[in-house]
């Protein structure tokens, strides 16, 4: 039982209940960060670091927080986290940390970190709330990872900024489309994403009305 | 003790502030110096870049080393001379700081702000390139910024030593839109700017002389030498890139310097 429960909380968050296809949470980030699969994935990464530690930091010490002050409480401990993140990129990946610019620092107001700490950690175990942190950033960065893929490859004709599509500005056949490195390109992929995963697990369909 | 009296309340949140700030502070402290060597590195390879000596090989040696052949001055922009080590320390001076600073900078009146940044430091660094046999510079290396479309975008000019060929250009750090201004990034326009005339004489001192123009160049018009292809869909970019020169290499910027150094040379010979 205990098992089921642990697996549960780590995957069901990557397809079953996704916390941008089915919570609709972190999109702003999901459309920025998305043009390479370089940034992405680090992105991803980094967003999986902070809400699993900042859920387990939470739960830890969730009986000893008043509830008065719970969410600055919160905040503090994610805000600290995405600063440790953000000063190891810069130090560790400076490439990388420069095209991420502002958004690692934005992870702070990145709903699914508040979310799942308010939502989960609160009320679970420091180890449930861990691997519901890791299982929710698997599940934002699976889909930034997948629009990234398809903005990079198409956008760019680039994978890991490795060319793969011969470019014509590099005497090439592939004209990219510059659409794809644009903002709404994400809206669009992520949209086809929601549908696609929605199609596979119906009950996840609102009722209209 | 219950749990929701203000003292505690307060208690927990000192202990939680403290020890935050303690994890917080303790990063910032011990990556500082690993992140300061990144930003010298970015900076001098892209100065490296910019004059075309980058070696990004495997087995280059590392860019401070690669860096070696680069000396670096302080120029003082109002006078075009080199500023004394007693007025500012080379070493801790920082230009875009400088920029924001009021002691430090000017402003810039309206109609000859072409590049759009408000205020200019009063002294800025120049990098010149030795010669291979080590007695003279083969190219000096500018530092330029100017608003594109929605950034300002930071970048290196680079010049051959007749002070007027362009060496190479790069820009390191911008925000214009990926795969339309951001084009500036791109490897094959920045090397069609090699070997342009950056500077032409007008009435007897040379001036800035580039031009970005949609369409592309066509090679056979006098005025070839001047132009630059402008990036497709991205017109107030390219513009920017083109205000930026006119900027720098105008009165406000290193023309002085630049003249100096030109008829000083010309006095040697």
């Amino acid at each position: 039982m205990a098992e089921a429960k642990t697996k549960e909380v780590l995957f069901n968050p990557v397809l079953k209940n996704n916390p941008i296809a089915l919570q609709i949470l972190g999109i702003c980030s999901a459309l920025a960060v998305t043009t390479k699969m370089e940034t992405a994935f680090t992105m991803a990464v980094a967003v999986i670091f902070v809400t699993a530690v900042s859920s387990f930091l939470v739960s830890l010490i969730r009986s000893e927080i008043p509830g008065s002050i719970r969410i600055i409480v919160q905040m503090t401990i994610i805000a600290s986290m995405v600063i440790l993140v953000d000063q190891i990129l810069q130090a560790f990946l400076p490439d990388i940390s420069r095209q991420l610019s502002v958004f690692v620092g934005l992870i702070i107001t990145n709903c699914i970190v508040m979310g799942r700490a308010e939502g989960f950690a609160m009320k679970n175990t420091p180890k449930l709330s861990f691997l519901d942190g890791v299982g929710n950033g698997l599940g934002y960065g699976l889909i930034l990872v997948v629009v990234a893929l398809f903005r990079e490859v198409f956008g760019s004709g680039k994978l890991f900024g490795v060319e793969i599509l011969a470019n014509v500005k590099n005497g090439g056949w592939y004209q990219p489309n510059g659409l794809m490195l644009l903002a709404p390109s994400a809206f669009f992929l992520i949209g086809l994403i929601i549908w696609a995963i929605r199609t596979a697990y119906p009950e996840q369909v609102e009722e209209e009305g | 003790m219950p749990r929701e009296t203000p003292t505690r309340t307060v208690m927990v949140a000192t202990i939680l502030c403290v020890v935050c700030s303690f994890v917080v502070s303790a990063a910032a402290v011990s990556l500082r110096g690993m992140q300061e060597a990144n930003k010298r590195a970015l900076m001098q390879r892209e100065i490296l870049k910019a004059a075309g000596i980058y070696d990004d090989s495997d087995d280059a040696p590392a860019v401070s080393k690669q860096f070696e052949v680069v000396e670096t001055k302080l120029i003082d922009l109002d006078t075009g001379l080199e500023v004394d080590e007693s007025t500012v320390d080379p070493d801790t001076y920082d230009p875009l700081k400088a920029a924001s600073d009021p002691e430090m900078s000017e402003n810039i009146p309206a109609e000859e702000d072409v590049a759009g940044i408000g205020r200019r430091e009063k002294y800025q660094f120049v990098y010149f390139v030795r010669n291979e046999s080590g007695d003279g510079f083969s190219k000096i290396v500018l530092p330029i910024y100017g608003k594109g479309l929605w950034s300002t975008m930071y970048g290196y000019l680079a010049l051959e030593n007749d002070l007027k060929t362009v060496a190479g250009i790069t820009f390191y750090k911008h925000g214009e839109t990926p795969g339309l201004g951001g084009e500036i990034d791109n490897p094959a326009w920045k090397q069609s700017w090699v070997g342009k005339q950056a500077r032409e004489k007008e009435d007897g001192e040379l001036v800035p002389a580039i031009n970005v123009v949609k369409g592309g160049v066509n090679e056979s018009s006098p005025e070839a030498e001047h132009q630059i292809d402008a990036l497709s869909g991205a017109t107030i970019t390219s513009n920017g890139v083109e205000n930026t020169i006119e900027y720098w290499l105008g009165d406000d910027g290193y023309k002085l310097f630049l003249n100096k150094r030109l008829s000083a040379e010309t006095e040697a010979l």
